[in-house]
């Protein structure tokens, strides 16, 4: 299933295959991510989340097929457009004795900014970091350290902005608080925003397309609204759990 | 599907940074400062290995003969296997604290080149082994009347050597840490040991089986120590073996960045680079 895209996509994946030996990570999946949008990807675990998002950001070296970001073929373009990229996942860290002042400095000069002091003003301004700016990273809440990671994410202005999970473990209000600064930023920037998350309300509020995989293939790909409406549920989570569970076809056969 | 097509090369993409480099050491350093017992820790190992030494050297020169002319190196050779080794442990370290700091996703992700890396931590271990050999010299004047710094020129191409060695080795290390995670972490604490008898630290390399000197020959750091020794025993400068180590150390960086290279891309394939761990 095609969804209209912008002629030339910020992200492209063309029949993209993974193995890590025997298993098959993702198999043979294709999407393209226009630019300025916003996507997720969907599916329980091992469904090849976390590889698609890797190999697009050149962590990963496909089996077979193609992907296309910015222009740069990854992995072996990458530096030509890791600047312009940038991501925020729970599996990684900043270090933890550095303040934040200190990581987001580092991590300020290695993305190129021209500006770090002042542009770790305006993050520290947009994102609420002033109460804590001098205070080590490890000694902050797990909602500090998210807007901390946050901030280092958005510390190049990307045009590409990844995302693993970026509200796990977040309070109810703080995840608000978040979706709302990537709602403004998405708006501001006319960022692409790619996300993997397990949150359905969170992807039906954020996200404009959804691509739902299963055991390494695309099993769904549509708007929120119209996989709702299509799989005759009330909301993504239903579809959601209609998917995963292998009721999603049985389901299509019947209507 | 209709792919969009290779972009020539973006104004903002510059092959390697001097700034992205700057960053990393700067990182490394803001960590340093913040930790009094990574500190302590760069100064205390040298400091009890050279005091060792150091006594064992003036018992063993209250002897005579040649054990006693081979003894008066013993202080020198302590510290320039410092050098080495240190020089080793301070690139690994500096790597490693990436890997425990979960933080090498971020960097592997960001503009940061391997060859970006890897100068960033060559300098760090610089910064380090100063931290720990420059208290430890100043030591072995106050205990032994050494002073380490009198070997003048000879000392600046004995260092040199020793930390192309230590870098070709620590190079290599960092590769089998991406491929491996901190599964491999044991080799970057212990794979430096494996050169200390071969190397000839505190003996000639003629007290070796014929067959082994063979070996011995083929590191560098062998050259650097019977040159220590033929400048504190027989005062000469042996220019011809410093030209051989740094041929030698030419070869082993190769091998080094070729490794390192090699296990990079092993560890694209494999996935590894996210996850750091066992």
């Amino acid at each position: 299933m095609r969804i209209a895209t912008a002629p030339e996509p910020s992200i492209a994946v063309d029949r993209l295959v993974k193995r890590y030996k025997a298993v098959t990570a993702v198999d043979g999946i294709s999407f393209a991510i226009a630019a300025g949008s916003c996507a997720a990807l969907l599916g329980g675990n091992g469904a090849g989340k976390t590889t698609t998002i890797s190999t697009i950001m050149g962590l990963v070296e496909p089996t077979s097929g193609r992907v296309v970001v910015l222009g740069a073929e990854m992995p072996r373009q990458r530096h030509r457009v890791l600047h312009r990229i940038n991501f925020e996942s729970p599996y990684v860290n900043m270090p933890m004795r550095l303040t934040v002042r200190q990581n987001l400095n580092v991590f300020g000069m290695l993305y190129g900014c021209a500006d770090v002091a002042g542009r770790i003003r305006a993050l520290a301004e947009d994102l609420d970091l002033g109460d804590f700016l001098d205070r080590p990273t490890g000694k902050l809440s797990a909602g500090q350290k998210t807007r901390v990671a946050l901030a280092k994410a958005l510390i190049n202005e990307p045009e590409i902005l990844l995302l693993d999970e970026p509200t796990a473990s977040l309070d109810p209000d703080t995840a608000d608080w978040v979706r709302g600064r990537l709602e403004d930023y998405r708006r501001e920037r006319g960022a692409t925003i790619l996300l993997a998350s397990h949150n359905m309300s969170e992807v039906e509020r954020l996200c404009d397309r959804v691509i739902m995989l299963k055991a390494g293939g695309i099993e769904d790909d549509d708007t929120p609204e119209r996989l709702i409406n299509r799989y005759g549920r009330s909301n993504l989570e239903e579809v959601f759990l209609d998917i995963a569970r292998g009721r999603g076809e049985a389901r299509e056969a019947a209507q | 599907m209709s792919m969009p097509s290779p972009v020539r090369r973006s104004p903002s993409y510059i092959a390697f940074s001097p700034r992205r480099v700057f960053a990393m050491v700067l990182r490394h350093w803001y960590l340093l400062r913040s930790s009094w017992p990574r500190v302590f820790d760069l100064m205390y190992w040298p400091a009890v290995q050279m005091l060792m030494w150091g006594f064992l050297q003036t018992y063993v020169m209250q002897s005579s003969g040649t054990l006693a002319r081979a003894a008066a190196t013993f202080v020198a050779a302590v510290m320039l296997w410092d050098v080495l080794f240190r020089g080793q442990l301070g690139f690994s370290i500096s790597f490693l604290e990436e890997m425990y700091a979960r933080n090498l996703g971020n960097l592997m992700m960001s503009p940061l080149r391997p060859a970006e890396f890897v100068a960033a931590l060559m300098i760090m271990s610089i910064i380090r082994l100063t931290i720990g050999i420059v208290p430890v010299s100043l030591l072995a004047i106050a205990f032994f009347g050494f002073n380490l710094w009198s070997m003048g020129l000879g000392l600046a191409v004995f260092f040199l050597n020793l930390f192309l060695t230590s870098w070709a080795v620590a190079i290599f290390v960092a590769g089998l840490l991406l491929r491996n995670g901190l599964g491999a972490e044991t080799m970057a604490w212990g794979i430096m040991f494996l050169l200390l008898p071969l190397t000839c630290v505190y003996y000639p390399v003629a007290v070796l089986p014929d067959w082994l000197q063979w070996f011995s020959w083929m590191l560098p750091p062998t050259y650097v120590f019977e040159g220590m020794r033929a400048l504190l025993i027989d005062r000469v400068f042996r220019s011809d073996l410093m030209v051989q180590a740094f041929a030698l150390n030419a070869v082993l960086l190769t091998i080094g960045v070729t490794g390192f290279m090699l296990l990079l891309r092993s560890a694209r394939r494999e996935g590894t680079l996210l996850q750091g761990g066992d």
